[in-house]
């Protein structure tokens, strides 16, 4: 549906708005520090922060530290209060009930993806973290990519290797603020291959993978930024569209090269990182082998994972062009003829008005398919 | 020695997305790490801004001495290129790689310095904001409402074997800001009511981040260089083509500089071969007001500087030799800019664009829309 209204939130919006920033204010303030691979050095990153956070006079403890500490993240820890974990259950896991009896301002758990022990209150770490935000204490936790539970399958096809624990990626997601800790792929080959020196076949081939998980992660925190940066200038009601993301809207119609179009849009989204949308501007008199031909381009557009949209609207162009605004698309692909379908229905030349009228957005024109007539 | 051609050294870019992220702090760790690990690791330059934690990461790492230079009766210090070149450490930190040498200096650009030393087989780290990349300067201005000057080249950093981010958020770079990490108190409060706006830096940040990934994508692929003939031909499951060559229209309009920024980036991600043309009046250059014949030549230097081959034509009608040319050099796209907004330039470029689109047949046309009106 175009519905270009939703950027200007309405009374409603705007209470609800207020009541969540208020529960917001109430609750704590959940940092992550992302890392794509063990070694990358998320613990130290973030314990080394915080010693700096605590040297100024913050109300900082660690709940949790990883079983295997480096030499580096075992003297920085020598800073810190460290609150036990409980051990009654076997393996240890953050005491909760004790973090919060405590109450310190800012909590440092390394490592979130862990399962807790049969019989605790919650089954899995990041619950525990979701109860001490509840009560007002803030957390800065570390995880790696390959626990993200979206994103597993992606990561075991690339490393050939499973991991049980996982954290839903809505719950990184929320996160007030997440920060990646990036480092050369080189360097985590010789660090996680616990001090066996890898071959050097292997070696390239471990590195390939590695570079395909840090992309994965960049893209994933890039994903996280846009999305907060959007939900803001929503929230405060801004019509700025910063294009920083690449949004590649597909017209089609029944006439158009819809598969070249689509294969072309699909591509480019893929290697801009960027998103896919196709759009068909509903009309009435399709002919029936139209409308299967439109179905199978539509059907095209869903196997390419794009967001099919279709749109209603007296004038064509312009219910593209508040689709393109509203979702903010940076590119727009369109067929150009002169014969049959919308375009007729369509003057003065559609294409030049959407070339005209469409601001801040490249329109790329393809020729429809078995035609290339004049305007 | 017999004149056997040495090593190139290798370029490594710690890339951030302002002033404060803790790029020079990731250098010199780097620095650290390496002179650990007994390598020979030297600062060709080191800009402290008095920032304590940073200054203490240079502990133990030789400095290479800086040269000074003199500009109207003022003292200017500079990366001394020669002397890296005498002392030629294994690995060579240098912060600031888009810093322009003051006027005097051997060569314009840092990174022209970089370049030299690379070549010599010095290993360079070095530092850069996503600012700074040329074909991201007009979405620049838009975020920022700065336009940034000192830019680099995108084929300088795709000379890099590596781009590695450094990351911060915003609110951990404000909070710096505030307790003067970043900045003398006076200039942070004036960043702060610039630059420094939180939605802004979270787009700088998304753009940095997006470009790291970018960066890392194009040196996976088995993909010969963007710029190599050698481009392998592949076809998608649909048996369409995929190996694209762009060719970018080029006049005398201001909006051809952003043209010319998004067909090379484009062209980058896509892997395509970029072109530009310009054509000329059939009477030739001479026919040109001078103004307009500078305007022209300007945009040709700024598309061969991005290393996009240029090429000039003749032709009585734009639209025609444009097209014709594209369809004698397989070119798959035709990058042209959007007709401005004042009257007789609307109308003409508009009949050209619509005559380019209607004479292009199985080319495809891009308009390029004008980025910076979004400003505001």
């Amino acid at each position: 549906m175009a519905d270009t209204e939703r950027r200007r939130p309405s009374p409603e919006q705007l209470l609800r708005q207020v009541e969540a920033a208020e529960r917001k204010e109430q609750r704590g303030k959940l940092k992550v520090f992302l890392g794509y691979a063990s070694g990358v050095g998320k613990s130290f990153r973030m314990f080394d922060e915080n010693r700096r956070r605590k040297a100024r006079g913050q109300d900082v403890v660690v709940a949790a530290v990883q079983p295997e500490a480096s030499e580096e993240v075992e003297e920085v820890l020598k800073n810190f209060e460290i609150i036990p974990p409980r051990l009654d259950l076997g393996s240890p896991c953050v005491d909760v009930d004790a973090v919060r009896r405590r109450r310190p301002a800012v909590c440092l758990i390394d490592g979130l993806a862990y399962s807790n022990p049969p019989g605790s209150k919650n089954r899995e770490r990041w619950q525990d973290v979701e109860e001490l935000l509840d009560a007002g204490i803030s957390v800065t936790t570390t995880i790696n990519l390959q626990y993200i539970q979206e994103k597993q399958a992606q990561v075991e096809a690339i490393r050939e290797k499973r991991v049980l624990d996982s954290v839903p990626e809505r719950f990184i997601r929320q996160a007030d603020e997440i920060e990646i800790v990036d480092a050369p792929a080189e360097y985590s080959v010789t660090v996680t291959e616990d001090g066996e020196r890898v071959h050097s076949e292997e070696a390239a081939r471990l590195q390939q993978q590695l570079s395909e998980l840090r992309e994965i992660a960049l893209v994933l925190v890039a994903e996280v930024v846009d999305h907060q940066l959007e939900n803001y200038l929503r929230q405060q009601g801004i019509e700025q569209n910063y294009g920083t993301h690449e949004r590649i809207l597909v017209c089609v119609t029944p006439r158009s090269n819809a598969s070249l179009m689509i294969s072309r849009a699909k591509r480019q989204s893929a290697r801009f990182h960027g998103e896919l949308f196709v759009a068909y501007v509903e009309q009435d008199r399709l002919t029936p082998e139209d409308r299967t031909t439109l179905e199978g381009n539509l059907e095209a557009a869903r196997k390419a994972n794009a967001h099919v949209e279709i749109l209603h609207g007296e004038d064509p162009v312009a219910a593209i062009l508040r689709f393109a605004e509203k979702e903010g698309i940076t590119q727009i692909f369109v067929g150009h003829s002169q014969q049959g379908g919308w375009i007729r229905s369509w003057r003065p030349n559609p294409v030049e008005r959407l070339i005209l009228e469409a601001e801040g957005i490249d329109v790329r024109v393809f020729p429809n398919s078995g035609e290339a007539e004049g305007l | 020695m017999p004149d056997e051609t040495p090593r190139k050294g290798a370029l490594k870019i710690i890339l951030g997305y302002a002033a404060g992220v803790g790029k020079t702090y990731k250098m010199l760790e780097e620095g650290q790490r390496l002179l650990a690990e007994g390598r020979d690791v030297a600062i060709g330059y080191f800009e402290p801004h008095g920032r304590k934690d940073t200054i203490a990461k240079t502990e133990g790492l030789e400095f290479i001495p800086r040269k000074v230079v003199a500009y109207r009766e003022r003292e200017f210090e500079e990366m001394d290129t020669d002397a890296i070149l005498a002392r030629h450490p294994e690995i060579c930190l240098v912060d600031e790689f888009p810093h322009t040498n003051v006027p005097g200096s051997e060569r314009a650009k840092r990174w022209e310095d970089v370049l030299v030393l690379l070549d010599a087989g010095v290993d360079v780290i070095t530092t850069m904001n996503i600012q700074h990349l040329e074909s991201l300067n007009d979405q620049m201005r838009e975020i920022t409402g700065i336009q940034v000057r000192e830019t680099i080249p995108d084929w300088v950093v795709n000379r890099a074997e590596e781009v590695v981010l450094a990351d911060l958020t915003p609110r951990a770079l404000l909070n710096r800001l505030d307790r003067g990490v970043v900045y003398a108190p006076e200039k942070a409060q004036r960043a702060k009511e610039n630059f420094f706006k939180e939605t802004s830096l979270s787009a700088l940040r998304e753009m940095a981040l997006r470009q790291t990934a970018h960066e890392i994508d194009v040196r996976q692929s088995e993909d010969p260089p963007v710029n190599g003939n050698a481009v392998v031909t592949r076809t998608d499951a649909a048996g369409n083509d995929l190996h694209e060559r762009i060719l970018v229209h080029i006049t005398e309009a201001p909006t051809t500089a952003a043209l010319i920024r998004r067909g090379r980036r484009v062209a980058d991600y896509l892997k395509a071969d970029c072109f530009a043309v310009c054509v000329l009046p059939e009477a030739g250059n001479e026919s040109l007001s001078a103004k307009s014949r500078e305007a022209i030549d300007q945009h040709l230097d700024f598309a061969r500087k991005l290393h996009i081959e240029t090429r000039l034509l003749e032709g009585a009608d734009e639209a025609e030799a444009l097209v014709h040319f594209a369809h004698t050099n397989s070119v798959t796209q035709i990058f042209l800019a959007k007709p401005p907004r004042s009257w007789i330039p609307f109308f003409l470029q508009k009949r050209m664009v619509m005559k380019v689109i209607r004479l292009a047949k199985d080319i495809q046309v891009t308009v390029v829309a004008d980025r910076r009106k979004r400003m505001g």
